[in-house]
């Protein structure tokens, strides 16, 4: 039964951390950014068939309007100096997904020369998705536990339980 | 047309080079290749690109081996005719502590860019090369990587090159 027709005035009630989470987390914008046979995947994600459209998720082509990196690939020494620019372009709040093998640890080619061991040294990570790539259900499967990590947040909590003054 | 095969091409090389082209190395057809002196390879490269005959239009590929024990950096030369639809493979010995090779990239261009990955790779210097940067590597990474007796460095920029199992104990 639909709600709009027997209640026209419907009000809800929630606090408005959660309302701010839930707003925060349902619209989530990740940097078009990939590195390697892993962000061949991750455009599977944006897909029709996984379809990151339905979390609220779009792609952008800057990194000063997007909230998400997602690390999808082999990420070199010289990439990582990079990498680590764009993340600091990133405004705040920003999250950062390790998607893969190599931006986990470097994976396959951890011993190479070239490599950075982990996109984990030059940025902070939220959520590490393992695969080798991962699949795009492995990938999903990231962002929402990313989802339920920013539906945990407390903004208008200060850590000592004092309410913020701004 | 058929193409001329190995034996033919070194000989045609020999003739006119003498002693500056070495001997005819490899068996087959796809791997036969000769050592060029340094001095002569701009000089053999342009017979082999220009002769009738011979009409090598394309370096395939350009590399480089190191060998520490013969203290001797190879630079090979893959050249393919699709004219005569034959091949052939120049090698070229450089002193190891100081490679110079001279440059092939006026007579076949895309000889540059691959000359800029044997140098930032080996360090081999390709004398009247245009732009002999690094084409792979960071410009300021220390050492050329492919060479045996590099050492990875312990950092690069703050950032740590190595990170420790988890299967350890």
């Amino acid at each position: 039964m639909s709600l709009i027709n027997t209640a026209p005035e419907m009000a809800l009630t929630t606090k408005v951390d959660d309302f701010l989470n839930w707003t925060r987390k349902s619209s989530i914008w990740y940097m078009m950014f990939g590195l390697a046979c892993c962000a061949i995947e991750m455009m599977q994600t944006g897909g029709p068939r996984a379809d990151l459209d339905r979390f609220g998720m779009a792609p952008r082509a800057t990194p000063r309007v997007s909230d998400l990196i997602i690390v999808s690939g082999t990420l070199t020494l010289k990439m990582a100096l990079r990498t680590k620019v764009l993340y600091d372009q990133m405004p705040d709040p920003k999250y950062v997904v390790s998607m893969g093998s190599c931006a986990n640890c470097g994976g396959l080619f951890q011993l190479a020369y070239s490599v950075c061991d982990g996109v984990d040294k030059v940025i902070p990570v939220d959520v590490y998705v393992p695969g080798c790539p991962p699949r795009p259900e492995a990938l999903t499967e990231g962002l929402m536990k990313l989802q339920e990590k920013i539906s945990q947040e407390r903004w208008l909590v200060r850590k000592d339980g004092a309410a913020a003054t701004a | 047309m058929p193409g001329l095969d190995a034996a033919a091409i070194h000989a045609r090389l020999a003739a006119r080079f003498g002693d500056a082209v070495g001997a005819l190395e490899g068996a087959r057809r796809d791997n036969a290749s000769a050592t060029v002196a340094p001095a002569a390879l701009v000089a053999v490269c342009r017979f082999l690109q220009t002769e009738d005959a011979l009409a090598f239009d394309c370096l395939s590929n350009l590399s480089g081996v190191d060998y520490p024990k013969r203290n001797v950096i190879q630079v090979v030369y893959n050249l393919y005719s699709y004219r005569h639809r034959h091949p052939f493979a120049l090698k070229v010995d450089a002193a190891r502590e100081d490679p110079v090779v001279p440059s092939v990239a006026a007579l076949w261009p895309h000889a540059e860019w691959q000359e800029r990955e044997v140098f930032d790779l080996l360090g081999v210097r390709f004398e009247g090369h245009p732009d002999l940067r690094r084409i792979l590597m960071p410009e300021d990474w220390p050492g050329h990587p492919l060479r045996k007796d590099f050492v990875e460095p312990e950092e690069y920029h703050g950032i740590s090159t190595s990170r420790e199992s988890l299967l350890k104990a």
